[in-house]
């Protein structure tokens, strides 16, 4: 079995609808035991038995690390997306047993710091509700700005202004409220670190402000589990296991390969965490890269490719699995 | 140039300009010709935001080099126990964004970098480069005390007077290499003194 993805077996304790969108899941170990110990960033893959169909979605943990009687996970609607978050919503009710994988922490504190720095646009508040649960226990100090769409859509944004008030600060685009990016980065002590989380475009832009104003690359955190893309079906032939597959629109190329019993190493599924890195041997098409593990170069030069959430589209791809 | 030989062994890179918000620069002798090396590469306004620290060698040299850059700041002391006071401060009151630059002796970057590690700077987020004299600062392991300035294979402690096997084990939170007895099972056993850390 892959890396890191050793199960546990979990009953729906609860299921809370927090907003329009948001949902909230809570799981309990079925033989009453306490889930293993994590910390503030990590996250769970959630197995999602639908019909013939088995979804593996990652959810970061949201409760506070120093309760493991119950993970909590909150799962944003997605009506356009491949299912998933739709399954969460319409068919998983308390009482009913899940699988979920071991803890896996890809977005976790530098606890070297002298100050955290959190910035969190929508859904992305999730990892910072367990990181700032984390250091309040310990009086860490920290500082979370958190953009949202609206109030009614702030997922947990009056929790968090009544857990740490000033520490967190809020912005809401329907009244024009914007980060003040290079006020906020240029005004920090020297030892911060900075987290983001949110849609890709804002760690795109937190990314190369923070860079552009001098911040050293092992201050700056992030996270962004992309969601496998639908796209045109693709033939693929895996030349390890002597397989020929087909990866059909709605699932994602590592899916494909775990349809054929070939069983490669994953862990986020989301693009995030590189274990599922395969080598391209031949290729006669285009590649649609969508994670964060590869480098641009790695991108262009057609030798590699993460097929949790990358695609194809050509005449034939060949991969070394 | 420093060689690689164990993992705690330092190695140094060349100083380059980084993006960022303020510049701050530590050198001794003829680090100063790191940082006059690195102005030929940065970019026009790039010392507007600087501030130079700097310890001259003996033979004074190198002042009026840098202070042609025309850095916001320039500050030359005696020796680097005389500008840490001044090093430290200037961390405390610093903001992300601040880039630091070390060049010079191995004792002077060490000792820097040990100033910018209790400031929160990661070790990795530092340009260093290494220039001028290979000498060591070297801690006993038996009395713990530093010495300085070390250029032998062996060396004999300031503190206790042990003869000491200069190690390339190498600790940045001591900012000083390793000094372990040479001749412990036989004290009467003196191998020869070489100098090989000019």
């Amino acid at each position: 079995m892959s890396t890191g993805t050793t199960k546990l077996d979990v009953v729906v304790s609860d299921v809370v609808p927090v907003n329009e969108l948001v949902t909230r899941f809570h799981f309990r170990r079925r033989d009453g035991q306490l889930l293993p110990t994590f910390s503030g960033g990590a996250h769970v893959v959630v197995e999602m038995r639908d019909g013939e169909r088995t979804r593996l979605n990652p959810y970061s943990l949201m409760g506070s690390p120093l309760d493991t009687r119950e993970y909590t996970i909150s799962v944003r609607r997605d009506d356009a997306g491949r299912g998933g978050s739709l399954f969460m919503h319409r068919h998983v009710r308390p009482g009913m047993e899940m699988v979920i994988s071991y803890p896996v922490n890809l977005f976790s504190l530098d606890l070297r710091a002298r100050k955290h720095l959190m910035l969190a646009g929508g859904i992305g508040i999730t990892p910072f509700m367990a990181q700032t649960a984390q250091l309040a226990a310990e009086g860490g100090n920290f500082e979370l700005h958190y953009t949202c769409r609206t109030a009614s859509l702030g997922t947990y944004a009056d929790v968090l202004k009544e857990r740490y008030d000033r520490r967190v600060r809020l912005y809401h685009d329907d009244r024009d409220e914007r980060i003040e990016l290079d006020r906020l980065l240029s005004s920090q002590p020297l030892g911060t670190h900075l987290y983001v989380c949110g849609p890709s475009g804002m760690i795109g832009w937190v990314r190369d402000r923070a860079a552009a104003l001098g911040w050293p690359t092992e201050t700056v955190h992030f996270e962004h589990f992309a969601a496998p893309q639908p796209g045109a079906p693709f033939d693929v032939t895996l030349a390890l296991s002597g397989k020929s597959i087909r990866v059909g629109e709605q699932q994602s190329l590592l899916e494909a390969i775990e349809a054929a019993g070939v069983d490669p190493p994953y862990l986020c599924r989301g693009g995030v965490c590189g274990q599922c890195e395969t080598n391209v041997i031949a290729h006669d098409g285009k590649f649609i890269h969508n994670d964060h593990w590869l480098s641009e170069e790695e991108h262009r030069s057609c030798k590699k490719i993460m097929p949790c959430v990358s695609r194809f589209e050509g005449r034939s791809l060949v991969l070394e699995r | 140039m420093a060689a690689k030989s164990i993992i705690s062994r330092p190695v140094y890179g060349t100083l380059s300009p980084q993006p960022g918000k303020h510049h701050l620069f530590v050198a001794d002798a003829e680090g100063a010709l790191a940082i006059t090396d690195l102005a030929a590469k940065a970019p026009y306004g790039f010392f507007a935001d600087a501030h130079i620290i700097f310890i001259p060698g003996q033979d004074g040299r190198h002042v009026a080099a840098l202070e042609a850059l025309k850095p916001a700041q320039f500050y030359q002391g005696p020796s680097f126990a005389s500008a840490l006071p001044r090093l430290k401060q200037t961390l405390a009151n610093a903001h992300m964004g601040l880039r630091l630059y070390l060049a010079g002796t191995e004792g002077l970057i060490g000792q820097a970098m040990q100033a910018a590690l209790e400031a929160g700077i990661d070790h990795t987020a530092i340009q260093t480069e290494h220039r001028g004299s290979l000498a060591r600062r070297i801690q006993c392991v038996h009395c713990k005390g530093i010495t300085e300035k070390v250029t032998t294979q062996p060396a004999t402690c300031s503190h206790c007077g042990l003869l000491l096997l200069v190690r390339d084990h190498y600790s940045r939170r001591l900012a000083a290499f390793q000094g372990v007895c040479i001749n412990a099972e036989d004290r009467s056993e003196i191998p020869p003194t070489e100098e090989i850390f000019r």
